[in-house]
């Protein structure tokens, strides 16, 4: 807490000592290029490479036949095409609740240990090391989601509905603060995410690595954070609403790149 | 037990690129923690390169050095399928070596 306030005195302090600093004076695009380089989600996309072919669990096996929508074991462009509806189980799930149902049938390891977990602990964090190995197989591939499913149609409403929707101590819904262009917090643009570019920018660039906590955050994780920043309830690790909210900016972004994992602040 | 670093090591025009990320937590000693407690430090403070068991690099480390450093540089020489090995030493003198083939 007295860290936050200590954040909004700088800020203040920083706006009268130099008024009105242009977007582009930051320069985004060359701070993005030098972070990019040796991006440390590389480490953790290791060690997701290393635990998707280690046997573990309850049932000793690895998830090596963990179909994430393409197939049985395959990764590669996986990550592009979710959230998706599966057959399996009927529902539509984003990487997270799919590998998550994968470790509970495949390895038996218990859905809830993740949902009632915390972030970056135990196999909370093994699941965010496995997104990495994941997206980074789709690195640069174009965000291609299928919304033709009804349950997708139904899901991308609700996540409309949701983004669009104000509550909260402060009455502030997503929009509030993204759904206008060229803004900023400190050294982060914030994406206009009513918009196809800025959906792609949202969703096509987390999960990232953080420079400035030295944490790697799936797009669970940033999801989370804004419904705290929303000053709203916590959001249920994996459930309908986030994925929702998935679907829509995915949905949203369909057909552009994705950077992935992204590096940000 | 350290995790592995991820190198990478390229050969063009008779120069070698090297870049490393490590997996460190680089502890500084002065941050505290939830209860107030202070975190003890934990840092890299050794880094070597050797191409070919010749050495290349010698660098000290320190606390100002970020939470998994990544680390750039060139020397002449080196050719592809050359080693190149990079070992890590820290204040708890916990250590850690990889190598990998230039590419
Ligand atoms: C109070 C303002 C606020 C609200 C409300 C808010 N966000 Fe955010 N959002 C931010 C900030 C600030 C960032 C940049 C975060 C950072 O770097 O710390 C961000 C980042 C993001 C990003 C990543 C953007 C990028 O390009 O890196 C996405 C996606 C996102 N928010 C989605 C949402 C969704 C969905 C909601 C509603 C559940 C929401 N946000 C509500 C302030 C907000």
């Amino acid at each position: 807490m007295r860290k936050q306030f200590k954040a909004v005195a700088l800020s203040l302090a920083l706006a009268f000592a130099a008024p009105a600093f242009a977007q582009d004076e930051l320069n985004f695009d060359a701070y993005r290029e030098m972070l990019a380089d040796g991006n440390p989600a590389e480490l953790y996309e290791m060690e997701g490479e290393e635990l998707w072919r280690t046997a573990r669990g309850p049932k000793n096996a690895t998830l090596e036949q963990c179909d994430l929508g393409l197939g049985a074991g395959v990764v590669p462009g996986a990550a592009a095409q979710l959230p998706r509806h599966f057959a399996d189980t009927d529902r539509v799930q984003d990487l997270e609740s799919r590998l998550m149902y994968c470790m509970e049938t495949l390895q038996g390891i218990p859905s809830e240990q993740i949902i009632k977990g915390k972030f970056l602990k135990d196999e909370r964090a093994k699941l965010a090391a496995l997104v990495a190995y994941v997206v980074t197989h789709s690195n640069g591939e174009k965000i291609a989601i299928d919304l033709s499913h009804p349950k997708m149609k139904e899901m991308y409403a609700l996540g409309e509905k949701a983004f669009y929707y104000r509550t909260g101590a402060m009455d502030f819904a997503c929009s509030s603060c993204h759904s206008q262009d060229g803004k900023r917090i400190r050294a982060t643009q914030l994406p206009n995410i009513t918009k196809p570019e800025g959906a792609a920018a949202g969703w096509g660039s987390w999960p990232a690595y953080r420079v400035s906590n030295s944490q790697f955050w799936t797009m669970q994780h940033r999801l989370w954070d804004c419904f705290r920043q929303q000053r709203t309830a916590e959001p249920i690790f994996a459930s309908d609403v986030t994925i929702a909210l998935s679907v829509f900016m995915a949905g949203k972004g369909n057909g552009a790149e994705a950077v992935w994992p992204g590096v940000k602040r | 037990m350290a995790s592995p670093m991820r190198i990478r090591a390229a050969a063009k025009d008779g120069v070698t690129e090297v870049r490393v990320l490590m997996a460190h937590v680089m502890e500084t000693g002065q941050r505290k923690d939830s209860s107030g407690a202070l975190i003890p430090a934990h840092f890299i403070t050794e880094l070597s390169a050797r191409h070919n068991d010749k050495l290349v690099l010698s660098a000290q480390f320190g606390p100002s050095v970020s939470t998994n450093p990544y680390l750039a540089f060139k020397f002449n020489g080196g050719a592809k399928g050359d080693k190149l090995a990079v070992t890590w030493v820290d204040n708890k003198g916990d250590t850690r070596s990889d190598e990998v083939q230039i590419a």
